[in-house]
This record gives C-alpha cells, structure tokens and sequence, in this order.
C-alpha cells in the first residue's frame, strides 16, 4: 500500500528524521492561507498523488506569494496529474502540500528496500540525488552504496558513519546522517514497510540534513497490525476496477488489450495472459479467482471482468484440482445465466472430472466456446475476438 | 529415493484443528501420507481425522516421532509456527499459508540459521501448494490423482500452473519423482537453486522441470547454478511475458522491480546458461518428452 509524501513525512519525522516546515490544504484559499500561517517569502507546492516524476509533470511549483499560490493550486485542484508512473489517465490532485523552500547545498539519494537477494533490508544510497535510482543505475553506478542489515541486531551506526563517509558527509554532520539513516530503517521496521524512499535528501546550505520528498510503501500483508497506517490508504489513487477487486479478495490487473482473463491461480493467470499474446491478442487484464473457484467467485469475476469497456471477449481458465470440473462448470454456467455477457466467451476446464464438466458446459444451452488445451483455448478466444469485431464493424458500416 | 518426503515420513499438521487443515489431512491420509499428529496450542487430547492432536510441536514430536510438518496456521501465527517447528528439531517444513509478512520472513530465515546445517529444517513455501512424491506420500493441498510416478522433478512457484504441467506429463504418460511448491512470496524458505541441489542428487530424477515467473533473482541464481553444477537436463517456463513493470500480479513475490527480473530477461539467462525453456505454457510437457529422449 502507498500513501502520500506528507503522510511519509509525518512518520519519518517523528522517528526523528529531519523535514522542511510543511502543511496540508484542501483548497487554494486554504494553501495560501498555509503559507501565511508558516510565515516566510518563499514556498513549494506539491501535488500530493500516488505517483513519482511529479516535478517533471508540473506537480511541483515554486511559489513568492500567497496570491501565487492560490493561481497556481487553483490550476492543480481536481486535475489530473500524469506522470511517467500514472500512465496515460493520470491521478487526481485533491491534496497539495504546502512547504517552507530551504536553501539546498547538496542532494542525496536514499533507498531501503526489501532485498530478495539477500533476503535483509537493505539500503541504498548516492550522492547523485534528485535523479531516480534507474537513471542512477544507468548513469553512475559506480556512485551506488549500500549496506545490508542483520536483522537479529537492526542496524548499527558503524553501518550509518560508513555510508556517511562514503557519501562524502563533512564530519561535523555524520551524527546527523546516523540519526537520519537510523530513523528511516526504525519506520521501515517497526511499521511493516516494504519501501522507504528519500530523494532527494538534501543537506542545506545551513548544514541541517533534510527528507525533500519521502516516499513510503507498506506491506499489505502486515496492514492487520498498522490499523494507523491502513487508515491512510487513499481510494482517490488507485484504480477503481482494482480497488473493488481487492474488497472482493480477487486479485485483479487492468491492462490495455481487449481480451479479458478468469483463471485461478496467480502463475496459471500470467501463464494466460502469455498465451493470449502468442495467440495473436492482447489480455485485458490478470485475474486471480484463487485456488478454490467458487461460483461465488466466478460470478463476481465475471461482473469484474465486464466492467472494463474494452473487453470484446472473455478467457475462462480454470484447473480445478480438490475441487471438480462439474463442479466448476456449475458455477460458470451459473454466474452466466446471473449475469449474461453479450461478448464471445471461451471456457477450458482442466483437472478432475473433466468430461462431466465438458457435458454441463455442452448441456448449457449457453453459447459457450469450449477449448481443452491452454492453446487451444487461447486461439479460439482470438478467433472468436476477431470474428466479433469484424460483425460489429460491417454492423455500424451498414 | 525421492527427495523432501517418503512412504515413511512421519508428518504432523500444524493448525489441523481449522476446516481446511482438517480436509486436507483427510486429502494426505486417503493419498497415504502417514500423518501421526497435529498441533494446536490449547487443543491437545483432541483427536481430528483419528490423529492425536498435540499443545506444543516438541510435545508432538516426542510422542510421535514426526519428522516433518505442515504448517496451515493463518498469517498473524505463522512465521511463530515454523520457528516453532525448526526449534523443535523437525527435518522438513512446507508451509501452505499465504498473507505472511514479509519481515516476518526475514526473521523466520534469520532463526533457522540458529542451527548447524546437519540440523537445520529445510522450509518450502510459504504461499505455495506442497510438495508430492508420486505414489509415496502428499505434504500439501494439490489434487494427488493428477500425478503419475516417474523421474521428471518439478519445482515450481505457482500451484495452479505446477499442476497443469503434472497433467501435460501425465497425458503423455510420463510421471513425477518429486514436485516441489516454492511458493509465491518475496521471501521464501528455499530457492530455486536450492531444490536443484536436491533433485541433482537424487537417483529417482533424471530431468528437471522449472516454472519459474517475474520478479526477483532467483531464477538467475537457479541459471548459473546449473551451468556450474547441474548435470541432469533442465527444461524451464517463465510466467509474465505481460507482465507489466512495477504491478504485483497475484502473488505478493510476482512483481518485476529490477533489471534480470522480466519473463523475457529471465528467459535469456536461463537459455544462456543450457537450459532449455519451454515457450509456451502449454507445450511444458511436450518440451520434457522432446528433451528426455
């Protein structure tokens, strides 16, 4: 789960990581009065979206004047922002953060993560800051440093004073960058994140060390135990197709293609989506009904899956192991009865029982497409895909 | 001999007083696992599917003698279980849960490491359907029946797509020696190459059957390990070729965040270092047959 740059600041700071003087507004009178309120002469505004390459997209703007301020909030509330992260649709602006520009000396980068490698935490770090760690890989690897933490001691402030050092820290501030390394990796531990980015990190002219932009990723699977940190998942930024599914406990993808996927089983679901490809269609999404299968389930996917406008025909692939083909046949032929779909619909069932499952399918009277191989099925969709766009374009010629 | 699990393999099911757990014990039993126990703190005198149940996993295993576990505990528990059953001395650990916090994980791997290596347990999954040796015994929640005994060894992340390799094989015929869930997660008890090192070592299997997907290293560690010290053939797939970068597709691990980590890149490493992959998920069975003779 995501959250915002000034809710990742909030938690950084009271692990005792330092932040610019900040605050939030829902509105451009309220931004601007945020900045009379803070005091000074100089501001930055940020579009607070679920999105990096903010600065580039003009989410970020500098501002001398309250008046300022409220012209340019006023052209960011209730747009959409789109990035190089947001894909074409963007996200929608709804909240700006308003903070005290600070005289910046020099820009670090700073990232912990979660290292399958090694299977520690692991943090990452250059002195090549403001650019994103891609590029960073690509342009300066040489510049990278990390350390990895033993995770029955945490980590230790040797780590922090190397990394300093290396990252050319004057020794005067090395305290400081201690006390800053060892916060992020406290939040990142003690809350369950899987993510903890801060880029830049800068050190400013007056020699405090600053988090200029936070970002904060968090387990999903550890949410049970940060209900403060659930609290913060912000609908508004997730993809409202997705966000359903999550609630159904399905796990669902939406992509660009047309084809749309049910299947059980996340490895069988990608598996899928590839064949399709081969096949000559594009997927319009991954879908995971789980290992079980339910009619419950397939009917929610279904409903699901048709949502997406774009959708011209429908996969349906099922290996049914503990629990029967006819069984599952049942449950397709039901979920279509409950919820008719007026584009082509393929089914392949594998496993137990097959035949039977075949013969209820067949029994239907449901113009059902059935297909026994995964290839199989994978062509016949695009077949029946092609076949219908073709009816419906000479159709709307006629 | 297979690796991981035998007729005789003495077993115990973690959490088996739960509606699933109390299945697919039956599922084990019926296949002919020889289940001797379970646990569940507070439980213990209970009797389900007619094995004792057991309040600690030390208790369980002085009175059973049990050699290997289940673990079927719900995700707030889980890492505790698996510690518990490493600390108690068993050989073997699949441990089925899905929804484990992955620093729970890295503190699970850090307390195995507690033991010498002849006495460390060897922990599959989490979040991953078991593992099966044909004919012999069941240590997780896959459909037996879709399995034929034979010399192919399977080791795979996803359950679903493990199983339909298993019946492309057994459509051809061909069977399994051993088929090893590795599970979905980001961190998990043992690696691809890990199995590998097991399966090179067993009489039993003569080829060796990889599905891999996006995301993480492993599948590159697996490609030079078997480069250096593989000599049995390796016929691989890869889920995810459309895969977007940056979105977790299903499993929590199955999420393409760096460089060696797409389908496509993994597919170049693995064809770089002599395995043959298979490029379609539908022809993994024919791949073997054309690879075994």
């Amino acid at each position: 789960m995501d959250i915002h740059e000034y809710q990742a600041k909030e938690i950084l700071s009271r692990f005792g990581v330092g932040v610019p003087q900040g605050a939030l507004a829902y509105s451009p009178e309220q931004a601007a009065y945020r900045a009379r309120e803070m005091g000074g002469d100089r501001w930055v505004v940020k579009a607070q979206v679920h999105a990096g390459g903010r600065g580039k997209a003009g989410g970020v703007k500098v501002c001398d004047s309250d008046v300022e301020i409220q012209e340019v909030t006023e052209g960011m509330f209730g747009q959409k922002l789109v990035t190089h992260q947001t894909g074409p649709e963007g996200k929608g602006i709804y909240r700006v953060y308003v903070e005290a520009a600070v005289p910046i000396a020099r820009e670090i980068y700073l990232g912990f993560v979660l290292d399958r490698a090694s299977q520690r935490v692991m943090i990452v770090a250059s002195g090549e800051g403001g650019m994103e760690i891609e590029e960073i890989s690509e342009k300066r690897p040489e510049s990278i440093v990390r350390a990895t933490v033993e995770p029955a001691v945490g980590l230790q402030e040797f780590q922090c004073r190397e990394l300093a050092f290396k990252l050319g820290i004057k020794p005067a501030m090395v305290q400081q960058m201690v006390r800053t390394l060892r916060g992020c990796y406290r939040a990142f531990r003690e809350l369950d994140a899987t993510m903890v980015e801060v880029n830049p990190l800068v050190i400013t002219s007056d020699d405090r060390i600053l988090a200029l932009d936070a970002k904060m990723t968090f387990d999903n699977n550890a949410l049970f135990r940060h209900p403060q940190i659930s609290e913060l998942r912000d609908k508004s930024q997730e993809d409202p197709r997705e966000s359903r599914a999550a609630d159904r406990g399905l796990s669902y993808v939406g992509l660009d293609g047309n084809i749309g996927c049910i299947v059980n089983g996340a490895g069988l679901a990608m598996a899928t989506m590839d064949t399709i490809k081969l096949a000559g269609g594009e997927p319009a999404n991954f879908l995971d009904i789980g290992g079980g299968a339910t009619p419950e389930r397939v009917s929610k996917a279904f409903r699901l899956v048709m949502s997406d406008k774009n959708v011209q025909a429908i996969l349906v692939n099922i290996f049914a192991g503990i629990n029967r083909c006819d069984w599952v046949a049942e449950g397709v032929v039901r979920a279509l009865r409950e919820n008719p779909v007026d584009v082509p619909v393929v089914v392949r069932l594998a496993g137990t029982n097959v035949e039977e499952g075949q013969k209820i399918l067949a029994q239907s009277g449901l113009p059902l497409i059935r297909a026994t191989t995964l290839m199989e099925a994978a062509e016949r969709v695009v077949a029946a895909w092609r076949s219908d766009t073709t009816r419906n374009t000479n159709l709307r010629a006629v | 001999m297979s690796i991981f699990l035998d007729r005789d393999t003495r077993v115990i099911v973690q959490g088996i007083t739960g509606k699933m757990a109390r299945f697919h014990t039956r599922e084990m039993l019926d296949y002919g696992t020889t289940v001797v126990g379970g646990v569940v703190p507070g439980k213990g005198g209970e009797t389900v599917e007619g094995v004792p149940v057991f309040n600690t996993v030390k208790e369980a295993v002085e009175e059973t003698g049990a050699e290997a576990t289940l673990v079927f505990v719900p995700p707030p528990a889980a890492a505790d279980s698996i510690m518990e059953a490493a600390d108690a001395g068993l050989r073997y650990c699949v441990c089925i849960t899905d929804g484990i916090p992955a620093q729970d994980m890295i503190r699970v791997k850090r307390y195995m490491y507690r033991y010498p290596k002849e006495r460390r347990m060897i922990l599959t999954g989490p979040n991953c359907a078991g593992t099966i040796s044909p004919g012999k015994a069941m240590l997780g929640i896959m459909p037996g029946h879709i399995y034929l005994q034979g010399n192919v060894g399977i080791i795979g992340r996803s359950g679903t797509l493990g199983y339909e390799a298993a019946a492309q094989l057994k459509e051809r015929g061909m069977g399994i020696s051993t088929s090893v869930g590795i599970g979905g997660d980001p961190i998990n008890g043992s690696s691809f190459k890990d199995v590998l090192a097991h399966f090179e070592a067993d009489d039993e299997t003569h080829i060796i059957c990889m599905i891999g997907e996006i995301g993480g290293p492993q599948e590159a560690e697996a490609a030079e390990y078997i480069r250096d010290h593989v000599s049995k053939p390796v016929v691989a797939y890869v889920a995810g070729l459309t895969a977007p970068k940056g979105r977790t597709m299903g499993h929590a691990g199955a999420i393409i965040s760096a460089f060696g980590e797409s389908a496509s890149e993994k597919v170049e490493i693995l064809t770089a270092a002599g395995v043959t992959v298979a490029e379609n998920p539908a022809v993994i069975g024919e791949t073997i047959a054309r690879v075994m003779q």
